[in-house]
């Protein structure tokens, strides 16, 4: 977290090159409606990122995010639709999210399975547990008072800005001044270390889940007031959006490094990127590979420093290894 | 017959600048057992590893069945017919005993079929050879250590080998099983194999070498025949060096009893009935060989291996130690041995490492106090003369005796009443060592009780008031500091007493 921002520069600047291109070549990406759907489109992307990257910094993942949010959308709709206030049916959302979180949290951090094998569990039995209860069908006829939360269209906006914004700097500052925050370094850093220092590793892996359950079930609330329905089967291959953006804001796979403004700006590049190839008259069959791209370059780059420092900065070969692989 | 099968001329090896091996000269010949002894670090492991081809020398000559090996590596080795057989078995775990035996017994053709029907048979006939009766079929990882170790012997018979090397093969053996280790051995010499011995059981030594190479400080001091030295001799061979460093000791009034363990047993650990207790002010050494279980008792003392048995007294009341947090707030600090490993937190800022282990201290409902946080680090990268530019500096950019002095700091941190230092100099250069020790000697000054471990008996011997020795898990006995000398330490981490006089074991 203190070895400098390089990472976070270099996606800043690759963000500045984008722009400066699309400037040149396609203003009209840069039209009001453009931005605020492609802002409004990446806010549970960036919701969930947020969680993801305490869970990454752990040295855990967290591949059942995406089932996690269609759960949570339908648990929205279901208590909305029973008569609760929109405020609650969203505690609800949350807390749904927040459970099941919590079930990953124990099983990966007390029964000590590896968090790709659990969340791969739960991710399958989500999405079909899901759709085997709603038999594929959508939530529809959701009240007006569900529509953009209840507020006008232009606050609504103004709402989602307050709140992602709030949530990344508010996380990104514990992170750097609060005790918990140093204790998930620590813990993804050097497990052994940080037990022998007396902090609990096994309680801020189960917390790490439980948190990242609670932001999904945000996500996909905010995600489903924009809509009519709410689809049974939303945010497939969500988790992977997710994951991607924080890798490529410098979050290292194994834990112990990596910043909430890298994650940051790794969803503005993901997310811009998309709807960029349109403007430039790029045939958006290529969207995915040029992320795909962008999150290998990303990862090649750590490897050629760690090349060029041998033994890097506070990384050891064994670690940088690790990285490579 | 060739005169010798193996033979090394003026090896070296350097690690990070330290020199492991300088210029030694090993030889083996056709039916005969050759033990290596040395002290811990002595380069017995290196040597075995060059000749097994894990690492390469930096210069030096191998020779094997008289032909010179320029490049080992451990292909050529397991094709030079040469085997290895360590303390710990490395076989694969979730295979069967077949298929750990026919492993070693294929030549490296990557799309033969192998034929498990015959490798079975074989591998059952191998088995018998090495005196031991187990189910082929059986999973390696349920077998017991010995017969694990059998299974390796299997595995270098079935790979026709002619230079075999046991390390420290008894380690887990029982008296019975030696017996039989030792029967296999005997039939393997008869065939002409020439066996290289290592152990730290000069018993062992005795009943079964032919020629006898001593080690010292990667030097070989001397190769003779086993009929011409006696135990005494060998052990003075062993830590014949002068004690070449002046610690810096001051004697300090010793206060009352900051830590006592009374019968403390832990079977996971290894460790039975052990009793000490140290002083404030007090340094106690704590001796032993590798595998002697000191790790293992800090780790038990710290929270972090389970109590079978025994008690705990901290300032002379029993206390409950169940995870390193108990420990903390106890009053218990434990410099753990491996620094990159357990010690410090390498990504993190020097200032983040010095207080991850005293957050609540430096926190206010939570949040991390920054400037007493800069506080607390400048000051300790003061007192302990840390060289750094800036507190916030990375850890990992630190020099090996810097890091272990953060990792000091971390500790010093949460005002402890007991220090436990584990190899605290190991790694470090010579003057950040000396550094060390006179940091070791003013906390102790200051009113901590101490325990050092350390494998070096100069260290334990000019750091230390007490000197403890362990023993296979158990206390070998205590010294004062005026009686101690290396050769009775050496005599107590061996198991026996060779002067005849009993070791003071203090209650």
């Amino acid at each position: 977290m203190i070895k400098g921002h390089s990472r976070e520069l270099s996606v800043a600047g690759a963000i500045a090159v984008l722009f400066l291109v699309l400037a040149l070549a396609a203003p009209g990406y840069f039209s009001r409606d453009n931005l605020t759907d492609l802002f409004l489109a990446n806010v549970p992307v960036l919701i969930i990122a947020l969680g993801m990257t305490l869970i990454i910094l752990t040295g855990q993942i967290d591949i059942s995010v995406g089932s996690m949010f269609a759960v949570c959308g339908v648990a929205a709709g279901v208590f909305v639709k029973a008569g609760c206030p929109v405020a609650l049916a969203g505690l609800g959302a949350c807390g749904v999210g927040a459970a099941l979180g919590a079930v990953n949290g124990a099983l990966v951090a007390y029964l000590r399975i590896p968090s790709i094998v659990v969340t791969l569990a739960t991710m399958v039995i989500l999405r079909d547990g899901l759709r085997w209860i709603t038999q594929g069908a959508w939530i529809e006829d959701l009240p007006s008072r569900f529509q953009w939360l209840g507020f006008s269209r232009s606050s609504y906006q103004a709402v989602m800005f307050l709140i992602a914004g709030g949530l990344s700097i508010a996380i990104g500052w514990g992170l750097r001044n609060l005790a918990a925050g140093r204790a998930i370094y620590a813990t993804g850093s050097n497990a052994e270390a940080a037990r022998l220092a007396g902090i609990d590793t096994r309680r801020n892996i189960f917390s790490v889940f439980a948190i990242i359950g609670a932001l999904t079930g945000l996500a996909a609330l905010l995600n489903s007031v924009r809509f009519n329905q709410i689809p049974s089967n939303a945010g497939l291959g969500l988790e992977m959006k997710v994951i991607a953006a924080v890798v490529v804001g410098g979050a290292a796979i194994t834990g112990g490094t990596g910043t909430i403004l890298g994650t940051v700006l790794g969803v503005i590049l993901l997310g811009a990127i998309g709807p960029a190839l349109t403007f430039l008259g790029i045939n958006a069959y290529w969207e995915k590979a040029i992320q795909g791209a962008i999150i290998l370059a990303a990862v090649v780059a750590d490897a050629a420093r760690m090349r060029l420092v041998p033994g890097g900065i506070g990384r050891d070969a064994s670690s940088a290894a690790k990285t490579h692989a | 017959m060739i005169a010798t099968l193996l033979e090394a001329t003026s090896i070296t090896k350097t690690f990070a600048g330290v020199h492991a091996l300088k210029g030694v000269a090993f030889d083996l010949r056709p039916g005969e057992v050759h033990a290596l002894v040395g002290e811990n670090g002595a380069g017995k492991s290196t040597l075995v590893k060059i000749i097994t081809g894990a690492v390469a020398a930096d210069s030096g000559t191998l020779t094997v069945a008289g032909k010179e090996v320029s490049h080992n590596d451990p292909a050529l080795a397991h094709s030079l017919k040469i085997a290895a057989i360590y303390q710990q078995p490395s076989l694969f775990p979730h295979l069967t005993v077949t298929e750990n035996i026919a492993w070693a017994l294929e030549k490296g053709k990557l799309w033969h079929r192998v034929d498990w029907k015959g490798r079975k048979r074989q591998a059952v006939e191998l088995l018998g050879r090495a005196g031991a009766s187990i189910d082929p079929d059986r999973i390696a990882s349920s077998l017991t250590m010995p017969e694990q170790q059998m299974v390796e012997i299997a595995k270098a018979i079935g790979a026709g080998a002619r230079i075999l090397i046991m390390d420290e093969p008894t380690a887990s053996l029982s008296d019975r099983e030696v017996e039989s280790l030792f029967q296999v051995i005997a039939s393997l010499r008869g065939q002409g194999c020439g066996i290289i011995y290592i152990s730290h059981r000069l018993d062992e030594i005795f009943a079964i070498a032919d020629r006898i190479t001593v080690l010292r400080d990667g030097e070989a001091i001397a190769t003779k025949p086993a009929g011409e030295v006696d135990r005494a001799a060998l052990i003075e061979m062993m830590v014949g060096r002068p004690v070449n460093a002046i610690f810096p000791k001051r004697e300090v009034p010793l206060g009352e009893i900051a830590l006592e363990l009374r019968n403390v047993s832990c079977a996971a650990a290894g460790l039975r009935d052990i009793s000490l207790y140290v002083r404030t002010g007090e340094i106690l050494g704590l001796a032993g060989l590798v595998g002697a279980g000191r790790t293992e008792l800090a780790e038990t003392i710290f929270g972090l291996r389970p109590l079978d048995s025994g008690e705990i007294l901290v300032r002379g009341r029993p206390v409950r130690i169940a995870s390193p947090v108990h420990a903390i707030e106890a009053g218990l600090a434990y410099l753990p041995e491996d620094r990159r490993r357990h010690g410090v937190v390498l990504e993190m800022a020097i200032a983040a490492n010095c207080s991850l282990a005293s957050l609540q201290e430096i926190s206010r409902h939570g949040w991390i106090d920054a400037a007493r946080e800069r506080a607390l680090a400048e000051r300790y990268v003061t007192e302990l003369r840390i060289k750094t530019p800036s507190v916030y500096a990375a850890s990992g950019t630190l020099s090996g005796g810097n890091q272990q002095k953060v990792a000091l700091a971390r500790w010093l941190a949460t005002g402890p009443k007991v220090l436990i230092l584990d190899e605290p100099t190991q790694g470090v250069d010579v003057g950040a060592k000396a550094e060390i020790h006179r940091l070791i000697v003013d906390l102790a000054q200051a009113g901590l009780a101490i325990i050092m471990i350390s494998s070096e008996l100069p260290e334990i011997l000019g750091m230390s008031d007490r000197i403890a020795v362990m023993h296979a898990g158990g206390m070998g006995g205590i010294l004062l500091r005026a009686e101690a000398t290396q050769q009775k330490i050496l005599s107590l981490a061996l198991g026996h007493t060779p002067t005849g006089e009993m070791a003071r074991i203090e209650e």
